[in-house]
């Protein structure tokens, strides 16, 4: 069968590539791509290690078929940090010691940073249940949980 | 998996042109947090998916003529939830369909997946039987409609002919005084399948309920409409007796499974509590429209 041509934008860039029909997002971006900061943890859509955001909603990258990106916007952690600078989250995610193994720390900041943006003023719980599809096996969620409220803080701060 | 073709038609005649071309072989992909899941665990080998999120019928979001909603079939929670006047008519529905996984999946799940797949504990299924929603199907012979309530045949299977795409879901206006709420009984406190689902829409006039619906999930091989648990509801003040009496008609239309989720008396006992609780959201809801 022949392979299906995709155009898309991938975090502001312009990409094509080429897939074939039952390939995952996730597939096309480590292995095609070579944008190998998103991770597959399940490859059914139960630990987040995966995830992205698609035209601005956090979606599970294996949840998702490489050729729906067609004409979307994608974002991934690669497009988080600025060339020279961490992004916030990333920043107070090392500072705080919110990571261990690391496999779920992209899917964490890219989730993290997904809540950010629509509601800078999360409550506890409110980042808890954002959060309750990204799975850490290390930390025990509280380094994190505290790492989300803490940016949040921050950048209200700095915004102010 | 290679042999797999993926189609993303424009249109709905294109799209139930494909479907019926590939006589049964093809899956719908809306969300595909169920598909994706069950082709990669070998479950199904479809020979072409069919995207159908391309279609504008699949996505809108519209006021009908007389004051109602029309809501595309592939439409995701996240998507509804961005809309400013759903939530406010429909909480519950809107509620149901966002407890259905994590805040990633819900930025894929749709009402009309939830459905179709066919799952007697789909969350967003009780709310919309609740809501008197009703299916707009078309296939070959053309468009036809269905209660919410008349579309599940049983795990897994719909009411839905060969060759029929699922295409939206209407939903009547809504008279001052009404509103809707759903509550599902999970072990954990997110990202599980319910073992009861109850959802309830009413409507308030000067304290007396004059309309209800019951919708009940996960405690039969099908969702399910509790006409019995509306009539007890209907004429009431929503006082003890009547909700009472609802809640022994939600625990006697149960039919459950036994399993390590739930044992046949525990969910019985559930659908009851659910009721009430459920009932007591929905009244509070009303009385602040």
């Amino acid at each position: 069968m022949a392979k299906i041509h995709v155009s898309t934008t991938i975090n502001g860039e312009p990409t094509e590539f080429l897939c074939d029909a039952a390939d995952s997002m996730l597939d096309a971006l480590r292995d095609t791509l070579g944008l190998t900061g998103s991770k597959e943890g399940c490859g059914t859509g139960d630990c987040g290690a995966c995830s992205i955001t698609l035209d601005g909603r956090l979606v599970c990258s294996c949840l998702m078929l490489a050729a729906e990106a067609d004409g979307h916007e994608i974002e991934t952690i690669e497009g988080m940090a600025a060339p020279d600078k961490l992004h916030p989250l990333q920043q107070k995610f090392l500072e705080s010691a919110a990571l261990q193994c690391g496999i779920c720390t992209p899917g964490m900041l890219v989730a993290a940073k997904s809540l950010l943006e629509r509601n800078p003023n999360p409550t506890e719980t409110e980042v808890r249940f954002w959060l309750a599809g990204n799975l850490c096996r290390c930390t025990g969620y509280d380094k994190i949980v505290r790492a989300v409220m803490e940016t949040a803080a921050d950048m209200r701060e700095a915004a102010r | 998996m290679s042999d797999i073709r993926y189609l993303a038609p424009q249109t709905l005649d294109d799209a139930i042109a494909q479907y019926a071309a590939a006589e049964g072989a093809a899956r719908i992909l809306a969300g595909g947090t169920d598909l994706l899941v069950q082709m990669r665990s070998g479950l199904l080998k479809p020979s072409t998916i069919l995207d159908v999120k391309k279609i504008p019928e699949l996505t809108a979001i519209e006021r009908t003529a007389d004051g109602g909603f029309k809501i595309g079939a592939a439409i995701s929670g996240a998507a509804l939830e961005e809309d400013p006047d759903f939530g406010k008519a429909w909480p519950g529905v809107l509620e149901a369909l966002n407890l259905i996984g994590s805040t990633q999946v819900q930025g894929r799940a749709s009402m009309g997946g939830n459905l179709c797949n066919g799952s007697p504990a789909g969350d967003a299924v009780p709310a919309l039987v609740a809501a008197g929603a009703v299916a707009t199907i078309k296939g070959p012979n053309g468009s036809r409609e269905l209660k919410v309530e008349d579309v599940p045949a049983g795990p897994g299977k719909t009411n839905l002919k060969p060759g029929e795409i699922l295409v939206s879901f209407t939903f009547p206006a809504r008279p001052k005084g009404s509103s809707d709420a759903y509550l599902r009984m999970i072990p954990r406190t997110e990202m599980d399948i319910a073992v009861v689902g109850v959802g309830v829409s009413l409507t308030l006039e000067g304290g007396t309920c004059t309309a209800a619906r019951v919708g009940l999930g996960a405690v039969a091989p099908t969702v399910l409409l509790v006409e019995d648990a509306a009539k007890a509801l209907i004429g009431s003040t929503l006082d003890d007796a009547a909700i009472e009496k609802a809640a022994a008609a939600c625990s006697a239309a149960c039919n459950p499974i036994d399993d390590k989720r739930g044992t046949i008396a525990y969910r019985t006992k559930v659908a009851g509590v659910l009721l009430k609780r459920t009932t007591a959201i929905a009244a509070e809801r009303a009385g602040r429209t």
